[in-house]
């Protein structure tokens, strides 16, 4: 007994270090599954509250800029709603409503890392909730992973675990949307088989098969693809559409029917047969 | 005299911490690298303070940085691991006169401290990259990672520790 007190006092500091290691070990490991940690991310209060107050600060430097995207965007969608043949009432009826948008504002981004995470300012308060998608005025961001009552993590799809199903416009062929952590506006589009005709410059947009997405959200074009013989299958390289690296305004995807679908999905899945 | 190391310490706890997470995770060098300056909180740290008490802020300095960056326990395995080592780098890199009580990191040559940062630069970024990327088949990816990486945090500490050296201590 008195060897082990005296064996724990030697080399109290290499087990405190080995403790310590075991933890920060284990938090990692843990976050190789799907999931990031529930609690340690940085929409909790404190990280959050940090980003929103120089977020403060720091947006008005590119209030201009911001505004000139806002005004973009108005443009283009008055341009569609113009040009769109109407009848002389618009009946907005409530069950044909699928999907709520939730406007928020991105306090940290990231696109250097392996597995990006961005962080937004609204928060289960507001209506967010993790499996929720996230885009731009140009185009797909990521998938809501952790929210907080102010707070929300996006896993970007500059994230290494972000798999999203996407498909080449006007075509009914799909694939999963990666990124192969090269660079930080290119991702790859991989599973398209080797029959589809694929031409650089096509557009590349989401697929209808994801209770995240509503279909046909541009993502980006073709830059260039290669036909990889052993999987009869393509790897073709998107340039997006969004700039990752400076991204300020954004809208949060509800879709109403997601419960229901994904309660049909385990369902069937359940089920024995 | 100890509660104004004591002081210090936490202010500079605070404050790296505030800084790399507000300025140098958003540097992006060539798309990717941003420079983990943090790490002179450890280099700075004084010698002569009990060994848990260092370790366990190393661990929680690392813990922080990871929560506002979303990586969960990288930056916190990779600050405890040069925690543990510190005392076996300054052996190498001062000699055993590290141990005497009159030492001080100002005392040294600038060659000295060179060696000392720059060997717990390159460690804390091997131990990083080892376990951000986990496996050994992007062994060579690693080693790139912690080459760029480690060049950018050393000419960055080195500017920073030149900025605000530590004058009496």
């Amino acid at each position: 007994m008195q060897q082990i007190i005296n064996f724990i006092l030697r080399y109290k500091n290499f087990l405190l270090y080995l403790v310590l290691l075991a933890i920060s070990l284990a938090l990692t490991i843990q976050s190789h599954s799907y999931h990031q940690s529930k609690f340690f991310n940085s929409s909790n209060w404190l990280t959050g509250n940090v980003y929103k107050t120089t977020s403060n600060i720091t947006t008005y430097f590119g209030l201009g800029e911001e505004n000139k995207k806002l005004v973009e965007e108005n443009k283009r969608l008055r341009t569609i709603l113009f040009n769109q043949k109407t009848k002389d009432t618009i009946t907005i009826d409530t069950t044909n409503i699928h999907y709520k948008v939730i406007a928020s504002q991105v306090i940290k981004n990231s696109y250097g890392l392996p597995r990006n995470y961005i962080t937004i300012n609204k928060g289960s308060k507001h209506g967010v909730e993790p499996d929720m998608g996230v885009i731009t005025d140009h185009g797909i961001l990521g998938i809501i992973e952790n929210t907080s009552k102010n707070f929300a993590t996006v896993q970007s799809i500059l994230n290494t675990r972000s798999r999203i199903n996407a498909k080449i416009k006007n075509t009914n062929h799909y694939g999963s949307l990666v990124w192969n952590q090269k660079d930080f506006n290119t991702v790859q589009l991989t599973d398209i088989e080797r029959l589809v005709p694929v031409k650089i410059g096509d557009t590349v947009v989401t697929g209808a098969s994801s209770s995240i997405f509503p279909e046909n959200i541009p993502i980006g074009t073709i830059k260039s693809f290669d036909l990889i013989n052993t999987q009869n299958a393509y790897s073709i390289d998107i340039k997006l559409f969004n700039d990752m690296s400076s991204i300020k305004s954004i809208y949060v995807i509800d879709n109403i029917q997601r419960e229901e679908i994904k309660q049909l999905e385990a369902k069937t899945y359940n089920d024995p047969q | 005299m100890i509660r104004n190391s004591y002081f210090i310490n936490v202010i500079r706890f605070v404050l790296l911490i505030l800084v790399q997470v507000l300025i140098f995770n958003k540097l992006n060098f060539f798309g990717y690298i941003n420079p983990m300056v943090y790490i002179l909180f450890l280099y700075w740290y004084p010698i002569k303070k009990k060994r848990p008490a260092f370790l366990l802020s190393s661990f929680l300095l690392g813990f922080m940085v990871d929560l506002f960056s979303d990586t969960l326990a990288l930056h916190a395995a990779a600050t405890v691991t040069i925690a543990y080592l510190r005392p076996t780098i300054m052996r190498f890199c001062f000699g055993v006169n590290y141990e005497f009580q009159s030492f001080k990191l100002t005392n040294t040559t600038s060659a000295q401290q060179f060696t000392f940062l720059a060997l717990l630069i390159t460690i804390h970024h091997l131990v990083f990259f080892t376990v951000e990327i986990f496996s050994f088949a992007n062994t060579l990816l690693i080693l790139k990672k912690t080459m760029f990486f480690s060049l950018a945090t050393l000419i960055l500490c080195l500017l920073l520790s030149s900025l605000f050296s530590v004058k009496k201590e």
